[in-house]
């Protein structure tokens, strides 16, 4: 991590200099050029993938959609790019792209040090390890000594660290670069254990021929709050984003859903729903957008609980329960702030 | 003509006895190249075993026991025991020819990549009608692709971010190989040159893109470039990354060049000079074309090096056939597949740096005059 931070924060410091030059702010960036540019994962299952027609889809991709619609009017005006675990922070820094909506863990130095500002969490992740029964292991304090397979230049790589050091165990890394790799060393038996966070271990165990063969064990060792991100300095971009996400959530809460929206915007008793659909009030001026952004929004790719279930859900191979992920009213951890 | 009277005198050659049975035919032919010492014997069997444990099982995969028609990885399962799941290429063979570009604008890259085929033909066929006038049509051919791939000027634009697939890997490798010769061949003269200022500019390059990996330039391409160039200037990332990719290549082909001139006889460079010919001519009419041909199998070698570097880009994000490969895994419905999307990606590179291994043999042979 360390290796990884001062490039970016260098890059950081030239973009730094190189932007105050010529800030007109992201929206006019976006609006100017009638497309969003948003980075996502090169291909993590749920979160970010392609369809037969090349057509990006996904958990994170439908957030970058749901911004795309709020500000632009069409959810299809997104330029993605895929980034890996190393290029992520410094295309956002860079300004090659507007938005990052890839999996990644909010953390201090993330936000603090490598000036990004995280818009909110999206997915409540934690740290897993997946093993082969035949391994005769119960718990990851059985673990001592174990070859483990960990993907490069991420959180994962420093909570197995701290993880064994602090059960006092030792082990040895197999470094990869991508989940594929991870899962093909895993299954080669090149690593006894397969670590990252246990949504990407649900789906890829889903994926094994014999899925039976594989436990996931009951230990989270870290809090990985995803999100998505945008660079310091633009407030208003960043308020756009964050409330896009929190409309989602907000929509979720009161029941409106992509098919019932419009119904709900006219005939609403209720004056938060009439607020956020943009039939009441003035709230989408005070950042740029047109009165109805969080209506485009949900019409384009549903409440934040329909994008879960499409790519993540209990209906689809990922398999995911909602858990941590499920609305405050229902014991999550989901709760956007107020909308007024 | 005299009869013969005598009658046990032979009246005509009596015909030719059959070589010993084992000395011919596929016995023979067995017995010669397969079983001619007891450690070919032995490696001939092992062979033998090996080839008939493997063969089958893999024809049997890929052939046989396959499936062309499934919508999942679970239905190709549920109807094979084991066998390849072809469906996913089925499904999927223009992403990885094309990437993501617009389905209805396939006609760009592939009349590009068939005018490249235009192009090529006066550079490799010497014996061309009016081949001069033809080469000069040819050096058009970068702008004439780069406007049908790119649009622009009547075309729709298409930009970089859709580009993929096998398409990416052509634009990168036939960019890199074209551009990279030439170069390399200044950059080999300069360094064999006797100006100090010239030859220590080529030492410095040379010396500095050879120090440094692929990897490293990539990630200039892709990250650092970006910082320096002013905010607005949106310089493409697949024309930084051919750019990095090109010096990269220029820098091996300008040392395996100079390998080439160093290998020729020192008379032949006194014998220009004392034609009277200036360094120009020189170089052209003695020296370069003997020090290419020296140069050929290393030149070629260079150039299926270069082509499959070009696969190192999907560490910067770029979706060439490799970097495809996850974002299909992904797909809920192809998740758990790599062999199949692996072996097809390893057929495409295998048709084309095998069709360029074989034209730098034609090329030997032609180009073979003797000093033997």
């Amino acid at each position: 991590m360390k290796k990884m931070i001062l490039p970016v924060a260098l890059g950081a410091a030239f973009a730094a200099t190189s932007l105050s030059a010529a800030s007109a702010g992201t929206l006019e960036d976006v609006q100017e050029r009638g497309k969003l540019r948003c980075a996502v994962s090169t291909g993590l299952a749920g979160f970010s993938y392609t369809d037969e027609n090349g057509k990006w889809q996904g958990f994170d991709v439908d957030y970058c959609r749901a911004v795309a619609a709020a500000v632009l009017g069409d959810a299809d005006a997104v330029e993605f790019s895929p980034t890996t675990g190393k290029t992520r922070f410094t295309a956002l820094a860079s300004g090659e792209v507007d938005i990052l909506s890839r999996n990644t863990t909010w953390t201090f130095s993330r936000d603090a040090d490598l000036k990004f500002t995280f818009l909110g969490v999206s997915y409540y992740d934690g740290q897993g390890f997946m093993v082969k029964k035949s391994l005769g292991v119960a718990s990851a304090k059985e673990l001592d000594g174990a070859t483990v397979c960990i993907q490069t230049g991420t959180t994962t790589e420093l909570n197995l660290s701290d993880y064994f050091t602090a059960e006092g165990m030792s082990y040895e890394p197999l470094s990869i670069e991508t989940n594929t790799e991870g899962r093909a060393n895993y299954l080669a038996d090149a690593c006894d254990v397969y670590t990252t966070d246990a949504s990407g271990l649900a789906a890829s165990r889903a994926t094994f021929e014999n899925a039976d063969d594989h436990i996931v064990l009951p230990e989270i060792i870290s809090k990985e709050p995803l999100g998505p991100l945008v660079r310091h300095g633009d407030d208003q971009w960043a308020d756009i984003g964050r409330w896009v996400l929190n409309a989602l959530k907000i929509a979720e809460e009161k029941g409106i859903t992509a098919a019932n929206a419009d119904e709900m915007a006219a005939n609403s008793k209720d004056p938060e729903v009439l607020r956020l659909l943009g039939a009441s009030g003035e709230m989408g001026a005070s950042v740029g957008l047109g009165n109805d952004f969080a209506l485009v929004a949900i019409k384009a790719v549903g409440n934040y609980g329909e994008v879960f279930e499409r790519h993540l859900g209990t209906q689809t191979k990922v398999n995911l329960a909602r858990g941590l992920n499920a609305m405050w009213t229902e014991g999550g951890l989901q709760y956007a702030p107020p909308f007024r | 003509m005299s009869e013969n009277t005598f009658a046990y005198v032979a009246t005509s050659e009596k015909p030719q006895l059959p070589p010993p049975q084992g000395t011919t035919g596929a016995v023979g032919w067995a017995r010669e190249n397969l079983f001619s010492s007891p450690l070919n014997t032995i490696l001939t069997l092992i062979s033998v075993f090996v080839v008939f444990s493997t063969v089958p099982g893999i024809f049997n995969w890929a052939f046989v026991n396959s499936v062309w028609n499934a919508n999942s990885l679970d239905e190709c399962r549920a109807l094979t025991e084991n066998g390849a799941c072809w469906a996913v290429i089925r499904e999927r063979y223009h992403q990885f020819l094309f990437g993501f570009y617009p389905t209805e604008l396939y006609w760009r890259p592939i009349l590009a990549f068939v005018l490249l085929f235009v192009a090529l033909v006066p550079a490799l066929w010497d014996g061309m009608p009016k081949r001069g006038a033809a080469l000069m049509a040819s050096m058009t051919y970068p702008f004439v692709a780069f406007w049908l791939i790119w649009g622009g000027f009547g075309l729709e634009p298409v930009s970089s971010t859709k580009l993929g697939g096998l398409l990416l890997t052509m634009i990168i490798g036939v960019s890199g190989i074209s551009f990279s010769l030439p170069i390399g061949i200044v950059l080999a003269l300069s360094r064999s040159s006797n100006l100090p200022i010239v030859k220590s500019l080529a030492v410095i390059f040379i010396e500095f893109i050879r120090g440094v990996p692929l990897i490293t330039l990539l990630f200039v391409a892709h990250v650092l470039l970006n910082y320096f160039l002013p905010k607005g200037v949106n310089f493409d990332i697949v024309l930084r990354v051919v750019i990095m990719v090109t010096l990269f290549a220029s820098a091996y082909m300008a040392e395996v060049i100079r390998g080439g001139l160093a290998a020729l006889p020192k008379g032949q460079y006194e014998a220009a000079d004392a034609l009277g010919l200036s360094y120009w001519q020189s170089m052209r009419l003695i020296i370069l074309p003997q020090a290419l041909k020296i140069s050929i199998p290393g030149i070629v070698n260079t150039f299926i090096g270069l082509f499959k570097d070009t696969t190192l880009v999907l560490i910067i994000g770029l979706m060439d056939p490799l970097g495809l490969v996850a974002p299909t895994l992904a797909d809920q419905r192809w998740n758990g597949i790599f062999v199949e999307l692996y072996a097809f990606i390893a057929f495409m590179f295998f048709i084309f740096c095998f069709a360029m291994s074989r034209y730098s043999m034609y090329l030997e042979r032609k180009l073979h005059t003797g000093h033997r």
